[in-house]
């Protein structure tokens, strides 16, 4: 990580931070439901060009004919489609006085996480006084990115700045007909994140939503586009650590993500939306697609994910592996707890010839939560000696939980090879006596031994995101051993 | 006076393993028990610790004049109770490192002092492996894992190098090493001994107790302990075998 970065996160994070950079909106909503009518006010509301009503219009006329997919392992109770508000303007959050007016519960959570005070009043929607102004910071950091002619901007922004880049690439890697959600998104997005690296370049900083303007209005139905250049590289980072609620219960996003010849993306994901409470009541339902194509050759793109929120995830980011030599990655921990629920996992499709893939996911179910990986390795006929590697493996704590796999091979040439290794394990009786025999107590034993398992996948965070991701397991088991 | 078990008794699923021990270790004193395979040496030391799967019927257990039994096995460890195990666990992912970071600060917690900062802690574990000659990377290595038996044991004696227990349980930590390692332990425990903590040695070898000189060397015989004596009772035992000791009684 280039000093740019360092600087920026540290003037970031141990100055202090004026909360609301928005100017101040009146809120305005979409009528209840979904119809093309619907469609049409979220794009007037937006001023959009009108190839992208079109699009959305089409999506929408679509998803009419789609269903809900019914193959994943989990039990989605039924959604009223009609019952959603689908837009609602950037309203300003309201400031709270101090951080005594805040849910002492997620005070507290804040406090494991090592979140600093500042931060917990920024996140929590408590006005704080300026000494940084928040402004400068943004600048300091849009500055950096302009030397390098990087564009990083709302994706509302990218469709007034840069309809071009839009227009030719969204949809190209998900298109609207990919999936019910898919289509759902494609119709009624709000806003999200776009991304544009120009050729050769290495972007100095991880990007990070956190820095982007208007980050806190991405909304229920988030898009996100990525856009690497011949030769250019990028590491991405989405969501934070701290629990997110949000009174929308049903969330789709899309993410798209093209690297052309040489380009390399990186794109880390800490999901940790509000799970629900301890008997299942309430939490998020995320239906994400997210995908990314090696256009050119010797492209690569990784995955990495921490999933410990959500009441229901379904979640597969996948890599259409295009250009020759060209490399896909998957590193995945999801934790499920209570009464959480995950299907997650990835798609490798290989199309390149010497084109390969790596997965590397790691479940862990405590409580009555149940996980299940699912994914799937194609190899073309065309994708001569490529070659995938993938290791699922599972961990349960106590006895009322469920993990699945759901592995999908399909080789269509016999030149590549194709591994596959799955584990199933227990924190063992004895691995617990021997931490508590150091002094250590039960949680944080189940914590360090978590952290453990899942280190594969850890390591290939952002250091700052690593740190915060290993508090965040611990914390996410509390009380499921002993 | 350290440790004082009287008249303990303790089984596991019904079947009764400890049959009424006593026991009394005082500060600055190191006590060696021996006894054949299966009669409760483990078993004791596990009690002691507190691990839960054995349930204690009778009997009780003072450690610095409390009672033990009702502390938790963490509880315990923070008083200054140290375990070395017979069969090191393996704990895939954590490395040394962290582990004895995490035990240390939580060990501090409990004690009411600050964390300790990762220089001080660095220059802790540098001196500790000294002393226990590690001089490899082990530490940077995860918890015990593809560890030969050898690296086990030594792990062991420089964790309690570590937490510095005030009573100490060496549960067959001789096992398994070869002569150089054998005397490295042995000088492990015997720089780390002061008048102020206790060691209970398990082990099999009088050969252990030519480097660690005991006080008192005890033979636990079918969940008692049936005779007790001093360094020259081990040397009796390897002479003449357990058989003597049955016949006696
Ligand atoms: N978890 C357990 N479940 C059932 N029986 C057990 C368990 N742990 C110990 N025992 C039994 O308790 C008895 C004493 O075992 P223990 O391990 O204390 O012996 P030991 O004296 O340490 O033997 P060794 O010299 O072989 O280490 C044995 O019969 C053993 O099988
Ligand atoms: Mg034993």
């Amino acid at each position: 990580m280039g000093s740019d970065s360092n600087n920026i996160i540290d003037a970031y994070t141990s100055g202090e931070y004026k909360y609301g950079f928005h100017t101040d909106i009146e809120t305005e909503y979409a009528p209840i439901g979904l119809n093309e009518d619907t469609v049409r006010y979220i794009s007037a509301q937006k001023n959009e060009p009108a190839f992208l009503l079109e699009y959305r219009l089409k999506a929408y006329r679509h998803w009419l004919t789609m269903k809900m997919p019914t193959w994943p392992h989990l039990e989605i109770p039924p959604i009223d489609y009609q019952g959603i508000i689908y837009y609602a303007a950037p309203k300003k959050k309201k400031e709270l006085s101090s951080l005594d007016e805040v849910d002492p519960e997620l005070l507290e959570t804040f406090n494991k996480l090592g979140i600093s005070l500042e931060e917990q009043k920024k996140l929590s929607g408590v006005a704080v006084d300026a000494v940084i102004d928040s402004v400068s910071v943004k600048t300091t950091f849009s500055e950096t990115l302009a030397k390098h002619g990087i564009i990083f901007c709302s994706f509302s922004e990218a469709v007034k700045n840069h309809p071009d880049l839009v227009k030719q690439y969204m949809g190209s890697v998900v298109p609207y007909t990919d999936n019910f959600f898919a289509a759902l998104n494609s119709a009624v997005f709000s806003d999200g994140s776009f991304c544009f690296i120009p050729k050769g370049v290495r972007c100095p900083v991880e990007l990070s939503t956190y820095f982007r303007i208007n980050a806190a209005n991405t909304g229920q139905f988030e898009r996100t586009l990525i856009l690497a250049e011949e030769g250019s590289y990028v590491s991405y980072m989405e969501g934070c650590t701290a629990p997110q609620r949000d009174k929308n219960q049903l969330h789709a996003a899309v993410v798209e993500i093209v690297a052309m010849k040489d380009a390399q993306v990186k794109y880390s994901t800490v999901q940790n939306w509000y799970p629900g409470d301890k008997n299942g009541k309430g939490g998020i339902y995320n239906f994400v697609t997210k995908r990314g194509i090696c256009k050119g050759s010797n492209s690569k793109i990784s995955w990495t994910q921490v999933e410990t929120g959500s009441a229901i995830t379904w979640k597969y980011p996948s890599c259409i592996l295009l250009g020759d030599n060209s490399v896909g990655e998957f590193y995945s921990v999801a934790v499920t707890n209570n009464y959480q629920q995950a299907d997650t996992g990835t798609k490798m499709l290989h199309l390149g010839r010497n084109t390969k893939s790596t997965i590397i996911s790691k479940g862990i179910s405590a409580g009555r939560s149940n996980n299940s990986y699912r994914g799937l390795v194609r190899i073309s006929k065309n994708a001569v000696n490529s070659r995938n590697y993938s290791q699922c493996d599972s961990l349960l704590l106590g006895d009322k939980c469920g993990a699945h796999t759901f592995p999908y091979i399909q080789t269509e040439n016999k030149s590549s090879i194709v591994e596959h290794e799955a584990t199933t394990s227990k924190i063992s009786e004895d691995q617990l006596f021997y931490c508590q025999q150091r002094g250590i107590d039960t949680e944080s034993a189940v914590g360090l031994i978590v952290n453990g398992y899942a280190k594969e996948v850890l390591k290939q965070l952002p250091m700052e995101f690593a740190v915060e991701a290993q508090k965040l397991l611990s914390i996410s088991l509390e009380g499921s051993v002993g | 006076m350290l440790l004082k078990i009287t008249n303990l008794h303790a089984s596991i699923k019904g079947k009764e393993i400890l049959k009424g021990i006593n026991l009394v270790v005082n500060k600055g004193e190191v006590h060696a028990i021996m006894g054949p395979n299966g009669t409760g040496k483990s078993t004791l030391a596990s009690v002691i610790a507190g691990r839960d799967v054995f349930d204690v019927t009778e009997g009780e257990v003072l450690y610095n004049a409390k009672n033990l039994l009702t502390l938790s096995v963490e509880e315990r460890a923070r008083e200054g109770i140290f375990l070395g195990f017979q069969y090191p666990v393996e704990i895939p992912g954590v490395s040394i490192t962290n582990f004895m970071r995490t035990a240390v600060n939580e060990i501090r917690k409990y004690r009411g002092l600050d964390p300790m900062g990762a220089g001080e802690f660095l220059k802790m574990m540098e001196e500790k492996k000294k002393l226990v000659e590690i001089t490899s990377n082990l530490t940077n290595r995860s918890v015990n894992e593809g560890f030969s038996g050898g690296e086990k044991k030594r792990n062991e004696i420089f964790q309690m190098a570590m937490l510095e227990p005030t009573l100490a349980i060496l549960d067959e930590t001789d096992s398994g090493l070869d002569i150089d390692a054998l005397r490295v332990v042995a000088n492990g425990v015997n720089k780390l001994r002061t008048s102020e903590n206790g060691f209970v040695v398990i082990t099999h070898y009088q050969r252990l107790l030519d480097y660690i000189i005991p006080d008192f060397v005890h033979v636990l015989f079918e969940g008692r302990i049936v005779k007790s004596g001093g360094k020259e009772l081990a040397m009796e035992l390897e002479e003449k075998g357990y058989d003597w000791i049955k016949q006696q009684l």
